[in-house]
């Protein structure tokens, strides 16, 4: 009897987390088709406010351009980490010596390094190479990270090096067997760093905001805060615009969800 | 015996020229990615460093010494920041964590119906961006908004609440709710990976032993997860150490920079009014020494448990 008290307040609790854990959202949601007015009135309802606050946000706004800025910055640096960064895990792991062991473990350090440190610095030095307000300059300080090689590194662990040597005999050459070999393979490990990346890249805020200066090179995050600046809020609008910027998102986090975890704690499995 | 030395050294000159030559491919393939956080992290750091010796404003810097540090200690914005961001880690992180290890230890259980519906559904905050969450609680905490018309419908305030300009304890901790709301169900991940790798037999035995779920909890779950309960806490320390969405977005730094992190203060120094590139790269190394320094004591610690 007490057993069965128990698991029925365990289905409430859980009930409860999961509720205001969705909420949020899906209070964004209905805010993005009310009103200002409405929305502050506490409302729980869709309202029929969806294609004003829509046609207010693009008369305001370059949120087309915005979005695609996102998916240029967020798909290039994708593209670009999972490349460098797979090579290098592999590097790492099946050519590993005592050095590269110690040059691994210094690049570990990076993880330490804030971003408000290096950001004046890069600020200087992408000025210098005419790299503000470009996709390569928002990609470089972020397309190499220590975590993406780090689960690589871990990923080839668990590829067997018979293979390896079988393939040699066969008279492949080392990038041959990275490409037809190990690729192929690893792809749940691309798939889940696939994820990560993307959604660190969309969802990155203060390197954008260093340097993109200009009106066409900010990204749907940076354009959603701009909404706040004046006195007075748009709260419909507002909404849908953070709705659009957590659109692709949320749509990547249910279609690769089993990716998306697995990239988070990626790097941690032994 | 000079003889039997040649046999065996031919095989082995060949095999070590193959290895050389597999070490340098090795070197190719990770070469890139070892330049470049060289090259933008690395040295960036180190260009910060010279910096933080140097002051003026804009481009017109001179060496300073140390001023830019001892600067620091006398302004009170700088160790208003330091304070919040102690704030926010000591009352958050624990919170979070221990929701986290709870709301896991309780969706490991294979017997729990719509297990895959709960964790969902935790995890989804994950997908929001911090610029989103910070738009979205300031939204739902403005004045006469949802939060304050649903307390007042259930009675337990009279009048609006401003929370987020109010004052520093309601700002703080609508910075702190969201904070919590966005990052438990990604530490829950953390915790559930690692309780797949204990062995469900011990649990049994438990039982069997008539150890409670409370006592099974205390007496394994915790244990044997204490390597991943380390590397969250250093993430999260690293995390709220770094800050800057939720106090440049949700409160703005407000009331009167009591709700400021570090990291908004030094975005505020390097790029708004006039640019003290020096200043800010001092404060910056503090962040830096304080995320090396938490993450040492958490590893020396978690180690002697």
């Amino acid at each position: 009897m007490r057993n069965r008290g128990l698991v029925i307040l365990i289905y409430v609790f859980l009930t409860i987390v999961a509720f205001f854990s969705v909420f949020p959202l899906f209070w964004m949601a209905v805010s993005a088709t009310n009103n200002s007015q409405t929305v502050l009135s506490g409302t729980l309802l869709p309202g029929p406010h969806l294609l004003d606050n829509y046609n207010n946000l693009i008369a305001n706004q370059n949120v087309g351009g915005a979005m695609k800025n996102s998916l240029l910055y967020s798909l290039s640096q994708t593209l670009l980490s999972l490349v460098i960064c797979s090579l290098a895990g592999y590097g790492f792991e099946i050519y590993h010596t005592r050095n590269k062991d110690r040059l691994m473990s210094i690049l570990l350090l990076a993880m330490m390094v804030p971003l408000a440190a290096t950001m004046v610095p890069l600020f200087q030095m992408m000025g210098k190479m005419g790299l503000l307000n470009t996709a390569i300059g928002f990609v470089l300080p972020s397309v190499s990270t220590p975590f993406l090689i780090m689960m690589f590194r871990q990923s080839a662990r668990s590829f067997p090096h018979d293979i390896i040597e079988a393939a040699r005999i066969d008279g492949l050459n080392e990038m041959q067997i990275f490409l037809k070999m190990f690729f192929p393979t690893m792809r749940a490990t691309y798939a889940a760093a696939m994820t990560i990346t993307f959604m660190n890249a969309w969802n990155n805020y203060l390197w954008p905001k260093v340097i993109m200066q200009t009106n066409d090179s900010i990204t749907m995050p940076m354009l959603t805060a701009n909404l706040i600046a004046g006195y007075v809020t748009d709260y419909g609008m507002l909404m849908l615009a953070v709705l659009l910027s957590t659109l692709p998102t949320v749509i990547i986090f249910f279609l690769l969800q089993k990716s998306f975890t697995e990239g988070i704690a990626g790097a941690v499995k032994g | 015996m000079n003889q039997k030395q040649q046999t065996a050294t031919t095989p082995y000159r060949r095999k070590m020229t193959l290895q050389k030559k597999q070490n340098m491919i090795g070197w190719a393939f990770l070469l890139p990615a070892a330049i470049l956080i060289l090259w933008m992290c690395f040295y960036p750091m180190f260009r910060a460093l010279l910096l933080s010796f140097q002051s003026g404003q804009g481009a017109r810097l001179s060496f300073a010494g140390l001023k830019n540090y001892a600067f620091m200690f006398k302004d009170s914005i700088f160790i208003q920041a330091l304070k919040n961001n102690f704030i926010y880690l000591l009352i958050q992180v624990p919170i979070m964590l221990a929701l986290a290890l709870i709301l896991a230890a309780l969706l490991n259980n294979k017997d729990l119906r719509f297990r895959g519906i709960f964790r969902t559904a935790i995890f989804l905050p994950c997908a929001t961006s911090l610029v989103s969450v910070s738009l979205i609680f300031r939204s739902m905490f403005a004045v006469g908004g949802f939060v304050n018309v649903m307390l007042m419908k259930l009675g337990v305030i009279q009048t609006d609440i401003n929370w987020i300009n109010g004052s520093a304890i309601t700002a703080r901790a609508v910075i702190i709710i969201a904070l919590i709301w966005r990052w438990t169900g990604y530490n829950m991940v953390f915790y559930l990976s690692g309780l797949q790798n204990i062995d469900s037999s011990l649990y049994e035995a438990a039982r069997i032993d008539g150890a409670n779920g409370f006592q099974q909890f205390r007496k394994i779950t915790i244990p044997l997860l204490r390597p991943t309960i380390l590397l969250t806490a250093i993430l999260s320390t690293n995390g709220t150490l770094q800050l800057f969405d939720e106090s440049f977005n949700l409160t703005r730094g407000g009331p009167t920079n009591m709700s400021i992190t570090m990291s908004h203060y030094i975005y505020r120094t390097s790029f708004e009014n006039v640019p003290k590139f020096g200043y800010a790269a001092a404060m910056s190394y503090v962040i830096f020494i304080l995320v090396a320094i938490l993450a040492l004591v958490q590893m020396r610690v978690g180690d002697k448990r």
